[in-house]
């Protein structure tokens, strides 16, 4: 019985979901985040794995998530640490290489991306067979916590700027909390160039350009309440010469 | 000037709006990706010169149409004029958008419950922070 019924998996059953974790100083957020992963996918019952990638943070990230690993599951829990921090592009990759599942979901793992919205994007890529859904906060119920009037006035009049100069067809480039098929993923990492912030827009601007679909969720972002924003710098100046070198090669 | 541009884009945006979260097919079908990279900066580039082009012909009389005097008078300003239209768009609509976007209450004070949901039940588990 056990065996037919291993062999007759429908081809919903036979989907698993990577979710890749970044990680750099997120001792506090990483339990919360990976409980609500858990949370979520055990309610929704897909299958699912949680990559941790983990680049030597200095608070002791990787030792909580040791023991994150033991509480929840070497087969659910992976754990991919560097040794030193290599930036966020990088570590995707690495995470893919490592990634058994058809579908990769990136999130941040600083609670601003909430796992309640993941059996929503599944859903929507079932629905339209998406190549990429991605989560949008300027559609529909989509929206933000924690931003003043400036950071709005920025984040809205930078897309605006950005639609009009790409028209991209997706309404959140920046955004970096998406649902990919895993060849498309691993084709996109490939040719894209960027680095840090850029990274995000490149990646869905290259999958339009290869004719890949792509589906939108809106998502509440809710700012990081522990721990630092690393990408911080100066945003505004490397995001706009992304946005010309993009507008310039694409 | 802007006149081509603005239609790409309207249309463009239109598009984008009546999709409802879906995707529409892939854009600028034109020309193949695969044969010559019709970059953005390419298509605007194009954009604006028909349009230059376009505007020269009726200003300047540049054929000798000798086209009515009222087609030179409404051609000369309108760059400026679509300028300003463009420009007051563009303002109209960020404006609109940061007023009308979402402030997540809601969210924020969900994400605040589970989070101490989260920590007692991770203290039971076993986890040593
Ligand atoms: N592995 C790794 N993760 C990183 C690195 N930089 C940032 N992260 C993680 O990437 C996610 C997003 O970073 P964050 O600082 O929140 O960027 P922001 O949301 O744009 O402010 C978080 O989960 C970080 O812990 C890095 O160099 N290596
Ligand atoms: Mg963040």
């Amino acid at each position: 019985m056990a065996s037919r019924k291993s062999n007759k998996k429908t081809p919903a059953e036979a989907d698993k979901y990577s979710v890749l974790l970044p990680t750099y100083n997120e001792r506090e957020n990483l339990p919360l985040i990976v409980w609500l992963l858990v949370k979520y996918f055990g309610e929704s019952g897909y299958n699912y794995e949680i990559i941790v990638i983990d680049d030597g943070s200095p608070d002791g990230t990787l030792q909580i998530a040791e023991q994150l690993q033991k509480i929840y599951g070497k087969d659910k829990i992976v754990l991919r640490p560097r040794a030193k921090k290599l930036g966020l592009g990088t570590a995707y990759v690495h995470g893919i290489k490592h990634a058994t599942g058809n579908f990769i979901i990136i999130m941040d793992a600083d609670l601003s991306h909430h796992p309640k919205f993941i059996p929503q994007f599944i859903e929507k890529q079932k629905e339209g067979g998406y190549d990429l859904v991605s989560g949008t906060r300027y559609r529909g119920d989509g929206g933000v916590y924690g931003w003043d009037l400036r950071r709005k006035l920025i984040s809205r009049g930078a897309n605006f700027i950005t639609q009009v100069l790409l028209r991209p067809g997706a309404s959140d480039l920046t955004g970096s909390f998406r649902l990919y098929k895993k060849e498309v993923l691993e084709r996109l990492v490939e040719r894209c160039v960027s680095k840090g912030y850029v990274f995000q827009m490149e990646m869905i601007v290259r999958a339009r350009q290869l004719g890949y679909t792509v589906g939108e969720v809106p998502i509440s972002f809710v700012d990081r309440v522990y721990g630092e924003s690393k990408l911080g710098g100066n945003e505004i100046v490397s995001f706009l010469k992304g946005l010309l070198t993009l507008f310039a090669t694409t | 000037m802007l006149l081509v541009l603005l239609l790409v884009y309207f249309i463009n945006h239109e598009t984008e709006r009546s999709s409802e979260y879906g995707a529409e097919e892939h854009s600028s079908p034109l020309i193949s990706p695969n044969f010559f990279i019709m970059t953005k900066l390419l298509e605007w580039l194009l954009g604006v010169s028909l349009v230059a082009v376009a505007w020269g012909l009726v200003t300047f009389d540049l054929l000798g149409l000798q086209l009515p005097a009222v087609y030179k008078e409404v051609a000369w300003p309108m760059p400026v004029y679509l300028l300003v239209v463009f420009g007051c768009y563009s303002l109209a609509t960020v404006g609109y958008r940061v007023a009308m976007f979402n402030d997540c209450e809601e969210a924020a004070r969900e994400l605040k419950a589970q989070i101490q949901e989260a920590k007692e039940d991770l203290k039971k588990k076993g986890l040593k922070m």
